[in-house]
């Protein structure tokens, strides 16, 4: 299963609440305001850390690139697609849950 | 006829940009009540601070990059940009992570300025509580 996460952690619970209701294995792919979860050094840094050991965490690249957020900032193991990348995403997994 | 009223505006951003059309309001409006020759300021606080990273480049989305404006704050007089040092801190940046936003200053040969100004949320109450007018983003 995909889940998809699109407000900012610092802003909205959503992300916290896709990570409570998500089951280990399935994936989550942060896109928009969503992609500030991604980086290093904040004050989620280490929920995020603990989700990337039994989740695929994703980070949509352009919504990272509008952001000013450089590839290097981001926390160990998150991995940067694409939209063909989200595309293949959403199809590979049987069910897509957004988290608004 | 007797001087124009000028009155002490903060426009104060809690958005991140892209994702809400917030920020760029935020920014149109401090542009044309400093068009108005009023004294304006702006506050960067929560995910406002994201508003002034640099290097945003939103070509792959289709969406305007408007971050460039920023720069034109400085030749409006608005020439205090105040981002809340713990804002920074809880998401992982610091005053490296923003633009350099510059200013000339006409009291001082037009020697150029930085914009920007970190200060505490201690500071940061001070300041807001010396304001006529506030504007929210």
């Amino acid at each position: 299963m995909l889940h998809t996460v699109n407000k900012s952690p610092f802003e909205k619970n959503s992300l916290q609440t896709c990570l409570r209701l998500s089951k280990p294995g399935s994936n989550i792919l942060l896109i928009e305001d969503a992609v500030y979860a991604a980086t290093a050094g904040t004050s989620i840094s280490g929920v995020v850390t603990t989700a990337i050991q039994d989740h695929g965490v994703y980070a949509l690249g352009p919504d990272l690139a509008s952001r000013g957020i450089d590839e290097t900032s981001l926390l160990e193991g998150i991995e940067v697609v694409d939209y063909e990348g989200f595309v293949k995403l959403a199809a590979e997994n049987d069910k897509v849950q957004s988290w608004l | 006829m007797s001087d124009p009223i000028i009155k002490r505006f903060m426009y104060i951003n809690r958005r991140a940009p892209y994702g809400t059309i917030y920020s760029v309001e935020g920014l149109e409006v401090a542009l044309v009540g400093a068009a108005f020759e009023q004294d304006v300021s702006m506050a960067f606080i929560d995910d406002g601070v994201y508003q002034l990273k640099k290097n945003q480049d939103s070509s792959a989305t289709g969406i305007k990059n408007f971050s460039p404006a920023y720069r034109a704050l400085g030749d409006y007089d608005v020439t205090r940009l105040y981002v809340e040092r713990e804002s920074l801190q809880s998401r992982g940046l610091s005053e490296q992570d923003l633009m350099e936003l510059t200013y000339e200053d006409e009291d001082d040969d037009w020697a150029e300025k930085p914009s920007i100004r970190i200060v505490s949320g201690t500071e940061l109450a001070d300041i807001i509580a010396d304001q006529d007018v506030i504007l929210n983003f």
